[in-house]
């Protein structure tokens, strides 16, 4: 199961290192990692997305980050109510006179063509991985030439819902 | 008469280098004994210690991993950190094996490495290796200096660190131009600023009662005793503890001595070479009270087959180490002591296990552990036995890993704690000489032994200069058979008897050996030659090497093949 795991961090030499050195010495797949600073100066926040097997292993991997003396606070928020969003960018090839047709496809998805040459098109979208790869699918037959990902970014909505309600919530199974 | 002021570094006291300053810091930890080896990047750290000279103590080794294995035996009998001094690029990569193997036994050393000047770190300078992303996932946490001010900080962090929570090894890496960089102003005392470092070290106190509980209602109770009761100090609590209870104790191998060997509660070592009533135990319980051990792979066999009926409750400073391996159904994190103080304080019952202890007993009396005597050889558990006889039970004992380990391990009683210095988790070969050199440096008036193969002694033998050169009377006692014994062993038994690559055919002449190195060397034959030459050895005020011909073709029994379920075991009986 892929778990949305939120590390507060000290923005320490190494720390990046420690956190991604553990997942892969412990077996952990993770499926993307991002990184940026706070509002605290000195404290970073690090969003992971890991592929774990049970509720064992789980356990085990925010345990283990928690154990990391850099390492302020470990939560998987997967469960929780969260904003949750990626961002990608896609070079599609094709002239300008596609441009038409793929904002039509894209429209539904608020992307943007944020680039335009002779012979590429590249789309922007922000928002929640599947809805990315969909988008990304139906790009698909006009060439995609290149698509970077940030991975995902995540925290806690400002109201958190009573836990009857919370799966509903859920970004991820 | 004139007197000329000279306002020479070693009459004055105030720190003139980033490297006097960080041999001042050190002093101020406690620090009494530098284990190391100089370098080109650590020649202003070794300057500050030529200064320092009659405030603090530095033994030179003859290899880096020499000087870290030392100073893990240090660790183990005092409970302080041991400090490592080693060069940048190799010097460092050899504390490597060192590192990991203090990592995995939970041992509390400061390693101080010199790196090139910060200038040139990453464009592969001379002596120049990554060692912050070598030593990261081996480290409980790593430093690299980058500025002078932040010294007293980081040499206090790396301290308390190291040596609270679950101890560990902490490495400081140090650049050339910071220890070389003058000091114009003695920085401020340092503080510990860790906000994501805070262990928890009091036992949450309703997991106290539902184990107070859980006790009250077993039937077959049974604690596992680790060596989270050695870094909490709390052999004595243990031991009251089982009493009050009736409750019998199984130790893991590193926590051979936190519980006396020759109580009638004990059921002595568990796992793959404990004994069978020890493995029974944990088979059958159904209350499993670990404190401090952390469900190694070597002590619970297949993890299907393990303590399958048993409540689990385990005690441990380490959050991730519970439920790691076993499922836990009474998780408490807390320091070994604090616990079972909180638990003495419980007015709850004892179980009603007398049952439980009679059948226990049974085992105990109809599987003793056992081995052949041969008239014709020496057999190295008699050895040990032997050993055991005439240091009265009472000396330190160090060993590498092998059969002369298990051999160890199960024969010489261990009645009281910090008396066993053993490579449990990383299972190094070279570890019980160096080690037995810092133990020897950690307490002067003790005998220790270091209990040695004659494969792994020939990794770290070149430290015999060291124990000559300070006079340390470390006993080595060469359980030779002339193998790599497991590894011959598990040939024998699981590889088809294909006897690959562990037989040592040609070997030194130990005795000459010893005596090149300045020591006294003995080469031991027969039952009646140690016996006759053991009283001699152990009267003698200085090192000696005993080359101890055992048994080529004696195995460690009993034993779980490997797979195979804690209730499996093989050799139990003589056949």
């Amino acid at each position: 199961m892929k778990r949305i795991i939120s590390l507060t961090v000290q923005d320490r030499s190494g720390v990046l290192n420690r956190v991604t050195g553990l997942l892969q010495r412990r077996q952990f797949n993770i499926s993307s990692i991002s990184v940026g600073p706070t509002e605290t100066e000195g404290i970073s926040k690090m969003t992971l997305v890991v592929e774990v097997e049970d509720e064992q292993r789980l356990e085990q991997v925010t345990k283990q980050l928690n154990k990391q003396i850099d390492v302020l606070k470990v939560s998987d928020i997967t469960d929780k109510a969260i904003v949750a969003r990626e961002l990608a960018l896609i070079k599609v090839a094709g002239s300008s006179q596609l441009r038409s047709e793929i904002n039509g496809i894209i429209d539904p998805f608020r992307a943007l063509i944020i680039d335009v040459s002779k012979d590429s098109l590249t789309i922007q979208i922000t928002g929640r991985p599947d809805k990315i790869d969909a988008l990304i699918d139906l790009l698909r037959p006009y060439g995609i030439k290149e698509i970077a990902r940030t991975g995902l970014t995540a925290f806690l909505r400002g109201h958190q819902p009573q836990v009857n309600e919370l799966t509903t919530y859920s970004q991820i199974k | 008469m004139k007197v000329e002021a000279k306002p020479d570094f070693q009459t004055s006291t105030a720190p003139k280098t980033g490297a006097d300053l960080l041999i001042d810091l050190l002093i101020n930890e406690g620090v009494d004994t530098l284990f190391g080896y100089p370098g080109g990047a650590v020649l202003p750290i070794y300057d500050a210690i030529y200064r320092a000279r009659g405030t603090i103590k530095h033994v030179l080794f003859r290899h880096e991993q020499g000087s870290i294995h030392a100073a893990e035996g240090y660790a183990r009998i005092t409970g302080k950190p041991g400090v490592v001094i080693a060069t940048s690029g190799p010097g460092a990569t050899n504390l490597v094996t060192g590192i990991t193997d203090a990592m995995m036994d939970s041992l509390p050393l400061v390693v101080i490495t010199g790196q090139v000047a910060r200038g040139i770190i990453g464009t592969d300078a001379f002596q120049e290796a990554d060692v912050m992303a070598i030593t990261t996932p081996i480290t409980k946490h790593n430093y690299q200096v980058q500025s002078i001010s932040d010294l007293p900080r980081i040499v206090k962090e790396a301290f308390h660190i190291a040596s609270t929570g679950r101890p560990g090894p902490v490495l400081i890496d140090v650049p050339k131009d910071i220890s070389a960089g003058e000091l114009f102003e003695i920085p401020a005392e340092g503080t510990i600023d860790l906000p994501g470092y805070q262990p928890t070290t009091k036992p949450n106190p309703l997991q106290i009662k539902k184990l107070a509980d859980a006790i009250s209602r077993a039937k077959k109770p049974v604690i596992l005793s680790g060596a989270g009761i050695l870094h909490g100090k709390a052999s004595t609590e243990l031991t009251a503890f089982a009493e009050k209870h009736k409750i019998p104790v199984v130790t893991t191998l590193l926590g051979l001595g936190t519980f006396p060997a020759n109580s009638p509660l004990s059921l002595g070592m568990g796992g793959m070479h404990g004994t069978y009533t020890a493995n029974m135990a944990l088979y059958e319980a159904d209350l499993l009270i670990n404190i401090g051990a952390r469900f190694d792979d070597r002590l619970t066999g297949n993890l299907k087959h393990f303590a399958p009926n048993a409540k689990v409750a385990h005690i441990d400073i380490d959050p991730a180490e519970i439920g790691k391996n076993v499922p836990t159904q009474i998780p408490i994190v807390s320091d070994s002591k604090e616990a079972l103080v909180e638990l003495m304080n419980q007015t709850s019952e004892s179980p009603e296990a007398g049952d439980w202890l009679a059948t226990l007993n049974k085992l105990k009396e109809e599987y003793p552990l056992w081995y052949k005597h041969d008239p014709n050889g020496m057999s190295p558990q008699w050895l040990i036995e032997a050993i055991h006889k005439v240091t009265n039970g009472e000396a330190v004992v160090t060993t590498d890993v092998g059969q002369h380990q298990m051999w160890a391990a199960q024969y010489y009683n261990f009645e009281k704690p910090h008396r066993w210095v053993t490579s449990g988790g990383l299972g190094t070969m070279g570890f019980g000489f160096p080690a037995a050199i810092g133990a020897q440096m950690a307490s002067p008036g003790s005998t220790v032994v270091a209990i040695v193969g004659d494969a792994g002694f020939q990794m770290t033998l070149q430290e015999l200069s060291v124990i000559y050169e300070q006079n340390l009377p470390v006993k080595i006692i060469i359980v030779n058979n002339g193998a790599l014994g497991m590894v011959r062993q598990w040939q024998e038994l699981l590889h088809g008897n294909r006897i690959s690559e562990s037989i040592l055919h040609t070997h030194p002449d130990f005795v000459k050996l010893a005596e090149a190195y300045h020591i006294r060397g003995y080469k031991i034959e027969s039952q009646e030659e140690l016996i006759t030459k053991l009283p001699e050895v152990f009267a003698y005020n200085g090192p000696v090497l005993m080359d101890c011909r055992v048994l080529q073709q004696e195995k460690v029994f009993p034993m779980i093949a490997p797979g195979k379920g804690i209730h499996e075991m093989i050799g139990v009986k003589p056949s």
